[in-house]
């Protein structure tokens, strides 16, 4: 199973590689852009040749007008703030408690042999189950969606905690302990450094997991935030603000991917994985 | 003695856990808690009767179509968007954006579109689940080695076996990465599109128990879905070690050296 690190991080080299190729060849922006216009005029036109009726499907140009119209309107950031609260509190949370218990168990073998079996059973269970459970505790409070958020994002960091930790290499370990170096010195030299890149790609993987998990809450539970929004301009009719709030989530969606993507960038700068790529 | 110590190993931690549940609820009549007994006692009782058929199999029937389907439209449109690369850079943003819109949204979404149906479920779960496989595919068909294609190439390996002998190969790795992602969010999205908007179905069950003030019912249907979940995830790591056999073996040559 230690090949998971690996692969969940795939993209992040390929993507750096991308860059460096775009900034010759300009056409592959350009082809982008296309794609997405030619969406959006797809989009613009099933509803315009009745092919979908207008009520269900409207207009790119109708849904865009109405997102605009959104941006301005301080209730849209007041639920957008909601949302992004409640996903923030929960993904630190979870990455606390990840990280520390992922700390304990992973340096001793006796502590990881005795809890897999006990992780391996509660991972796989989907936080979406905790729903009835988070309705009955707390209503439609926030806290509901920090319970759902908080357990679905806190095996993604565990798991990857507990990788890296296990990754560290026995003579590094041996000779800082020859050196000298103390368990809580060994910790922060030794173990962090090993373990941080796995932990990026458990944090990053963790954010994405964290939105669709606040988004559900939001929707199925109603507590306050883009979801409930969604669920009642579908349930009011107002169609095409809800498609806007939909494209909304999907551009939050897309900042906290670029966003976390520069935040690993930044703290792994030291790391061959990521410095290989400025040298070649 | 050793299996002894694995067995120690593997049931202690559980054990310890569910003694320690049965302890607390002893003495108290908690409204949210059950004991075990009474959870096992109902989980008999709820799951293995009409509701098995008329609720557990169809979401469980949904769930597989959904998710089958979505491996194998994400695999054939990875493979055709990861070779042509004009196609790739077209596409590549587009499929990114919606790659980031939480599936779950897709919920009310769908439902306006195609009425509160089974085949409104299925979709749920395909158009949620798609994305990890497509993304991924593209990823390893574009990242197949370079000598590997050229050698392919010059023996006149062409079409339909260059894919299936070096293609999905050489992206398995990646593909079974995406599918990994999508079972879960699949079992997600099963759920939510049934507590959304549905009169049957686990979700629907189990929302159902809650707001009747049905705890212990409510609790069992929580372990039934947490069973299904483990049982998928034993499935998928029993499928991959075997599809992945070859890729698992170079890697330890590869670590080893």
């Amino acid at each position: 199973m230690s090949q998971a690190a690996p692969l969940a991080g795939g993209p992040a080299p390929i993507a750096g590689r991308d860059r460096r190729q775009s900034r010759k060849l300009p056409v592959k922006q350009l082809l982008g852009v296309a794609g997405i216009v030619g969406f959006l005029a797809t989009w613009e036109l099933i509803p315009r040749l009745d092919i979908i009726d207008e009520r269900y499907l409207p207009p790119a140009s109708e849904v865009i007008a109405a997102l605009i119209r959104d941006f301005s309107l301080t209730a849209f950031w007041v639920s957008v703030g909601e949302t992004m609260k409640a996903w923030f509190l929960g993904l630190i949370i979870a990455v606390a408690l990840a990280v520390l218990l992922g700390f304990i168990i992973g340096s001793s073998t006796f502590l990881r042999k005795a809890t897999n079996s006990t992780v391996e059973f509660l991972r796989p269970i989907p936080s979406v189950a905790l729903i009835p459970l988070a309705v009955l505790l707390f209503g439609v409070k926030i806290e509901s969606s920090l319970m759902l958020i908080t357990y679905a994002a806190f095996w993604q960091v565990l798991i990857q905690v507990l990788y890296g930790v296990a990754d560290v290499d026995m003579v590094a370990n041996n000779t800082a302990k020859t050196y000298g170096l103390g368990a809580m010195a060994r910790i922060r030299y030794v173990v962090f450094p090993t373990a941080l890149p796995y932990l990026m790609t458990g944090v990053r993987l963790a954010a994405t997991v964290a939105l669709v998990l606040a988004i559900t809450a939001e929707l199925v539970i109603g507590s306050p935030g883009l979801g409930r929004e969604i669920a009642l301009a579908q349930s009011g009719g107002a169609i095409s603000g809800m498609y806007a709030l939909v494209l909304a989530t999907g551009l939050i969606g897309v900042l906290i991917n670029v966003l976390m993507r520069f935040i690993e960038k930044k703290t792994l700068s030291w790391h061959s994985s990521v410095r290989s790529e400025a040298i070649v | 003695m050793k299996a002894l110590k694995t067995a120690g190993y593997v049931l202690a931690l559980p054990v310890l856990l569910v003694l320690a549940w049965w302890a607390a609820t002893l003495g108290s009549v908690n409204f949210f808690v059950p004991t075990p007994a009474a959870l096992v006692s109902k989980f008999g009782q709820v799951w293995f009767g009409p509701r098995f058929l008329s609720d557990v199999l169809p979401s469980i029937g949904r769930l597989l179509v959904g998710v089958v389907a979505a491996i194998a439209i994400g695999v054939v449109g990875g493979v055709l968007i990861g070779s042509v690369k004009w196609l790739r850079a077209l596409l590549e943003p587009t499929l990114e954006f919606f790659r980031a819109i939480p599936p779950p949204v897709l919920v009310p979404v769908l439902m306006l579109l195609l009425g509160i149906t089974d085949s409104m479920k299925v979709v749920v779960i395909i158009s949620g689940c798609v994305w990890p496989v497509l993304l991924n595919t593209i990823e390893g068909v574009r990242a197949v080695d370079g000598v590997l294609s050229d050698s392919a190439h010059t023996y006149g390996i062409d079409g339909w076996a260059r894919v299936r002998y070096l293609v999905l190969p050489s992206a398995s790795p990646q593909i079974m990465a995406g599918v990994r992602q999508s079972l879960s969010l699949g079992l997600i999205l099963m759920v939510i599109s049934e507590m959304f908007a549905s009169s049957s179905g686990l979700g629907f069950t189990i929302v159902q128990f809650q707001r009747s003030f049905a705890i212990p019912e409510m609790w069992s249907g929580i372990v039934v879905l947490g069973l299904l979940g483990v049982a998928m995830s034993f499935i998928f790591q029993w499928a991959e070690r075997n599809i992945l056999r070859w890729y698992h073996g170079q890697k330890e040559v590869e670590n080893a050296a």
